[in-house]
């Protein structure tokens, strides 16, 4: 919050230099800040209701009838129309550098899209390359987005890579740089995906950060060794990417990251869930209590995965993401009521564009071919016509689904997500009877290709209010580059965590008091060549991140000493086997046995 | 060349052996009729049967004839850090005979790292040497490369195995990872093996241990708190998954919690070739013994996965199996005595594992299931004995009462009512983990290769009689579906001209910010920071090639004591990247 003010002046500053259409839009400026809706059907999450609202700096200060307002603001006249929560897209890569190459939307032209669909929030995803700090990451995101954001943003970061160093960073990021996220890859083997060992210490540190752990759940071991087989069957295009992807590997992945998340207690958020098994591991789960979230996407809401097997590679491969687009084209309508009834709770699009060019990458080799969709324009209007208009949903679990509960889920709710007094003025007045063909030709993103191409949707934004200013209006988009702030989220959001203390409260753990067994204990060999199944806790001393205990064995690798004494270090871990004979003997008990 | 030799034994009179009057149950019906057996092969069924004069005539008296049970799992005289459990073959078969069970099927252990075959035969003189029934042995790969493919190709078609047990759980130890289960599921799969799996996630495992151990938890209740139902059931759910993927028929072993058996169900109803196997402890009681003030008697339920605290288990089980949820049973009987167990007497991951149950297994199933009216008689002698016998490829040979089948024959007293107690059964533990049941129903006479072996209550085995039975690949009970499947499962690729239109520049070397593919290139787990506490300064390359194994693997568990930073080297760029030529020049 701190940075609120600053920000606020570098970004009229901003405006003022850069606005497009400069000399109205100046004129504007003034009066922009003060705006009056009036008529409207506003439209929370839990309720309807008719009322007028007017906003100011930003914020919004009144809601009622028969307003005091100061005289000549710009009122805008609903009529009666819905006037609901900017949506949050909780889920965009842009400017997503890959390979030397970069997505071909930029902060600016993505929220540009975002806007134009009636989404006021977007949360990006920081990857940090394997090797580079997340804090030196985190910074460059901010820098390309705050020169470029068109509306507010908030960040996500990524683990790619576990040791101490990336905890104490994730430390940082929370206690300093408003991060309550991190998202974790079972998949992209040798790239970014981590082990079950290390994926159970990540989310015991998040779970102690109090922050959100994101999964991308995709079993990477099994993904690898079908692209290899694929390959080697001589299938090189779009569709290999789906034949090795099958949504079995999406849906195990879910349900270990399940399993851990159950374990070390910690809330998870399943990003992308792009199929039937996945969404259904998420629901079981969740009725078995689990803190999860499942986010399906713009994709796997809208569109399926028939189109890999397009004969146009172009399109077959501006198809192409990960968890792939399922081939079951009955996906898109159960992911639509499960996100209806409860169990999908968050929407994002995962918005990540790449040109045919850049897609040419993998011409020869599906497992080269850079992926992501585009959705984030998309997003509003396709959950309105595939769940509202059909009745799946009313128009509260619309902004439920598209707004609140994001704002809830990663702590930034009521400033986001809800039109109340002292919100921030995030609005969308919603036309539920407008239809559009979508289609590349017209959407404001830069790709070429638009997965949506041809499909009809009916709802679209007519009105966004995006920090109390218009920026769409009678079909003209006013975007400025750059006003959008990074918002801030603060750790321990109650929507989450509430149940997960009330949990850790429960979960102590006690021994049971027993008197010292004095019977006799068999030999047994000091450095076993064990057969039998013995257990190999001892093997690994886990958990040193989150308690902190030192494990003795460790202090060796610290090196200096000038003799060598180290060379043992290459030995098996196994030697550090608690020694249940130690040298010597254990007096009385070894002579009885 | 044992075993040929016995099987060459001429019969005696003994050999030749007359059941009347019982009622033959099979797996699909029950019906009257007359046994006339000769060399331990059945002959003639049926009534009023023309048999030689004075042979030993049997009276059934209407009693149920069942096939012999045969118990799929267990493991006796299993070595351990040079001891070994405390039933042998020849104590460990005589238990099961007490119990009605004519065949063992046993695990071989191979040492990680030792010959699959050696293993292999040392087990088989053990066995040979001992055993009072028949028996087959599982093969269990505890490591993976070439050379154990090429082993397991050898015991497949040269040594009578067919079935090989994999771990998920035992972490740097016994454990595969995906990539290698991948890899072995997709061989057997191929060669018509059955793909056995220990369901449990070893490296979560690892991690609550260290944690239970941590909060000063050190007695066996330890043990299940570290192994939570839900790691086993999250380990079956990956295991079938693979499974699937790689077109192999999979069966669990040890099937032990309700989440674990509902994943099996849930997987069979979506069509997978899962086989799910609930052991006599899982079946017969639970894990709230682990909170005993009795170490020793704590002690003894130790065995994984762990019985369920829940004590709803039992029931729930036995109802999967009489519904054909889960379809076999073993008793993974692995006994050690207190003595051994108390290895573990300060820290519960150093118990040796295995509970009692080879003598039990039968009545209690009988007890559970067929008196409470979950199963019939027939569905029991499914789950007992022919299903397990489907699954070796034995079947009918054994597992099913029929002319020409083994004469393993168990007349069954429905009526018994026995208590289970230490002081009377036939293994050598100190402890049984069904202490004080009553179970009701038990054979009243077992036949095991044509001879009687329990008559009126007492036992008659003869150690070393006991043949190794071959298993065969492909058993048709699995692999019939699953070679129609893979008819199906053929991939065509899309017929596409070239693509030619502009292709952007990229760098092939760095895969950066973006999650795409498989790329063999990145350089992950090259933790950078890790490296600056790796101190090879001054001592030789030995100690160098000493850190390079460990920040690869565990980065995490490398302290980072602040105080050693200063010892950097002020250059440590140049530092890391000789280091990563050097892990380049190691790997590749």
């Amino acid at each position: 919050m701190e940075l609120l003010l600053p920000l606020w002046c570098v970004c009229v500053r901003v405006c003022v230099r850069l606005s497009v259409g400069e000399s109205e839009r100046e004129k504007d400026f003034q009066h922009n800040d003060r705006l009056l809706i009036k008529g409207a059907k506003i439209v929370n999450d839990d309720q309807s209701f008719c009322a007028d609202i007017y906003m100011e700096d930003g914020h919004i200060k009144q809601i009622g009838e028969n307003l005091i307002v100061p005289g000549g603001v710009k009122t805008i006249d609903a009529h009666g129309r819905m006037l609901m929560p900017g949506g949050i897209d909780v889920h965009t890569r842009f400017q997503m550098p890959d390979r030397g190459m970069t997505s071909v939307d930029d902060f600016y032209q993505g929220t540009r899209a975002a806007l134009a669909g009636g989404t006021t929030m977007i949360i990006d995803h920081v990857v940090p390359e394997p090797g580079v700090s997340l804090l030196s990451a985190f910074e460059q995101w901010r820098e390309w987005a705050d020169s470029k954001s068109c509306c507010d943003y908030s960040l996500h970061v990524d683990i790619t890579e576990w040791h101490k160093g990336v905890q104490e960073e994730m430390e940082a990021l929370v206690k300093d740089h408003g991060v309550n996220s991190f998202l974790v890859y079972l998949a992209y083997k040798d790239v970014f995906q981590l082990t079950d060992s290390q994926v159970y210490e990540v989310f015991s540190v998040i779970r102690d950060l109090g922050a959100i752990a994101q999964v991308h759940a995709e079993n990477g071991d099994i993904v690898a060794e079908e692209q290899r087989r694929i390959l080697e069957q001589g299938i090189t295009g779009p569709e290999g990417h789906v034949l090795s992807r099958p949504e079995e590997v999406e849906a195990e992945a879910v349900n270990r990251s399940v399993t851990v998340a159950n374990q070390t207690n910690c809330p998870l958020y399943v990003t992308k869930v792009m199929s039937k098994s996945a969404a259904d591991v998420i629901a079981q789960a969740r009725k078995k209590g689990t803190v999860v979230y499942g986010e399906p996407i713009t994709a796997s809401l809208g569109t399926d995965g028939s189109h890999y097997w397009s004969k146009n590679w172009a399109k077959a491969a501006a198809f192409i993401t990960s968890p792939p687009l399922s081939p079951d084209p009955t996906t898109p309508d159960y992911l639509s009521s499960l996100l209806s009834c409860g169990d999908l709770q968050v929407t994002g699009s995962a918005h990540c564009t790449f040109n045919t060019a850049q897609r040419a990458v993998g011409k020869d080799d599906f497992t080269l071919i850079p992926e992501g969709t585009n959705g984030t324009e998309e997003r509003m209007s396709l959950i309105w016509d595939k769940c509202v208009v059909t009745g799946k949903m009313d128009e509260n679990q619309f902004v439920a689904v598209t707004s609140t509960n994001a704002a809830k889920i990663f702590n930034l709710y009521p400033r986001k997500g809800r039109i109340a007094v002292g919100s921030d003025a995030d609005l969308v007045l919603w036309d539920p009877d407008v239809t559009k063909i979508i289609s590349a030709k017209s959407h404001n993103s830069n790709v070429e290709y638009n997965i949506f191409e041809g499909v009809e949707v009916r709802g679209a934004p007519l009105v966004v209010i995006s920090q109390g200013k218009i920026v769409l209006e009678e079909g003209n988009l006013h975007t400025t580059e750059g006003c959008g702030r990074f918002v801030g989220r603060k750790p321990f959001s109650d929507y989450v965590y509430k149940r997960i203390k009330a949990r850790s409260r429960l979960a102590e753990l006690r021994g049971v008091p027993r008197g010292l067994y004095d019977g006799p204990v068999c030999d047994v060999s000091v450095t076993p060549k064990t057969m039998t199944p013995a257990s190999s806790a001892k093997t690994s001393p886990a958990k040193q991140a989150v308690a902190g205990a030192q494990p003795v064995r460790n202090l060796h690798q610290s090196g200096f000493s000038l003799s060598g004494a180290q060379v043992d270090d290459n030995l098996p871990r196994r030697n550090t086997q608690r020694i249940v004979e130690p040298p010597g003997g254990r007096a009385n008990i070894t002579s009885l046995g | 060349e044992i075993a040929q030799e016995k099987e060459h034994i001429p019969p005696k009179k003994n050999d030749r052996l007359l059941v009347k009057g019982g009622r033959i149950v099979n797996d699909d019906q029950s019906f009257y009729a007359d046994i006339y057996m000769e060399d331990g092969v059945i002959k003639q069924i049926g009534d009023n049967l023309i048999v030689p004069g004075g042979i030993k005539t049997v009276e059934a008296n209407g009693k149920m004839v069942i096939p012999g049970g045969i118990d799929n799992h267990t493991h006796f005289q299993m070595p351990y850090r040079g001891t070994t459990t405390v039933d042998d073959f020849s104590q460990g078969s005589k238990a099961a005979l007490a119990g009605g069970t004519t065949m063992i099927v046993d695990h071989v252990i191979p040492e990680p790292g030792s010959s699959l075959i050696e293993a292999f035969e040392q087990w088989r003189s053990w066995a040979d040497e001992k055993t009072c029934c028949d028996y087959s042995l599982h093969v269990d790969i505890t490591h993976w490369n070439d050379s154990v493919k090429q082993e397991v190709d050898t015991l497949l078609k040269e040594k009578g195995v067919n079935s090989f047990q994999v771990y998920m759980a035992y972490k740097d130890f016994y454990q595969m990872s995906n990539s290698e289960l991948y890899e072995i599921f997709t061989f057997l799969g191929e060669m018509g093996g059955i793909v056995q799996v220990h369901a449990e996630n070893g490296e979560i495992i690892a991690e609550e241990q260290a944690r239970m151990l941590e909060m000063g938890i050190t007695g066996p209740e330890g043990h299940v708190l570290s192994r939570p139902e839900e790691l086993e059931a999250e380990a079956v759910f990956r295991a079938i998954t693979i499974a699937s993927q790689t077109n192999c028929p999979l069966y669990v072993t040890r099937v032990m919690s309700k989440s674990a058996a509902d994943i099996i169900s849930q997987a069979r109803k979506k069509g997978n070739v899962v086989f799910g196997e609930p052991i006599a402890a899982s079946l017969g009681t639970d894990g709230t013994h682990y909170w005993s003030k009795n170490w020793a008697k704590a002690a003894s339920f130790v065995t994984s996965p762990p019985l369920s605290p829940d004590p709803t288990t039992p029931d729930y089980l036995n109802t999967l199996l009489a519904s054909g949820d889960l379809n076999v049973t073993g008793s993974a009987h692995c006994t050690f005595s207190v003595a051994q167990k108390a290895i573990g007497k300060d820290d519960f991951t150093q118990i040796p594992e295995g509970v009692n149950g080879v003598e039990e297994r039968m009545s209690l199933i009988w007890d559970k299931a067929v008196t409470t009216g979950k199963m019939d008689e027939n569905m029991f002698v499914a789950v007992t004995s022919t299903n397990a016998a489907k699954i070796l490829n034995l079947y009918p040979r054994k597992g099913r009462v029929a002319v020409g089948s083994d004469a393993d024959l168990v007349i069954w007293d429905s009526d018994a009512v026995r208590t289970i107690t230490a002081k009377t059964h036939n293994s050598a533990a100190e402890f049984n983990v069904f202490e004080g049941m009553e179970l009701r129903g038990a054979p009243s006479v077992v036949i095991c290769q044509g001879k009687l072996v329990l008559e009126d209550g007492n036992l008659h085995a003869i150690s070393g009689v006991g043949r190794f039975i071959p298993c065969t690949p492909f058993p048709d009970f699995a692999y019939k579906r699953v070679k129609a499947r893979k008819q199906l499962a053929i991939l065509r690729a899309v017929p596409r001209g070239m693509y030619d239109g502009p292709v952007s520049d990229f760098s092939p070397m760095s895969r950066g910010g973006t999650p795409s593919a498989s790329a063999r290139t990145s350089p992950t787990k090259q933790p950078v920071r890790n490296l600056h506490h790796s101190a090879f300064s001054l001592a030789g390359n030995p100690a160098q090639r000493g850190e390079l194994q460990q920040p690869f693997h565990l980065p995490i568990r490398l302290p980072i004591p602040c105080c050693h930073r200063k010892y950097q080297e002020p250059d440590t760029h140049t530092q890391q990247q000789s280091t990563l030529t050097h892990y380049n020049a190691l790997h590749t």
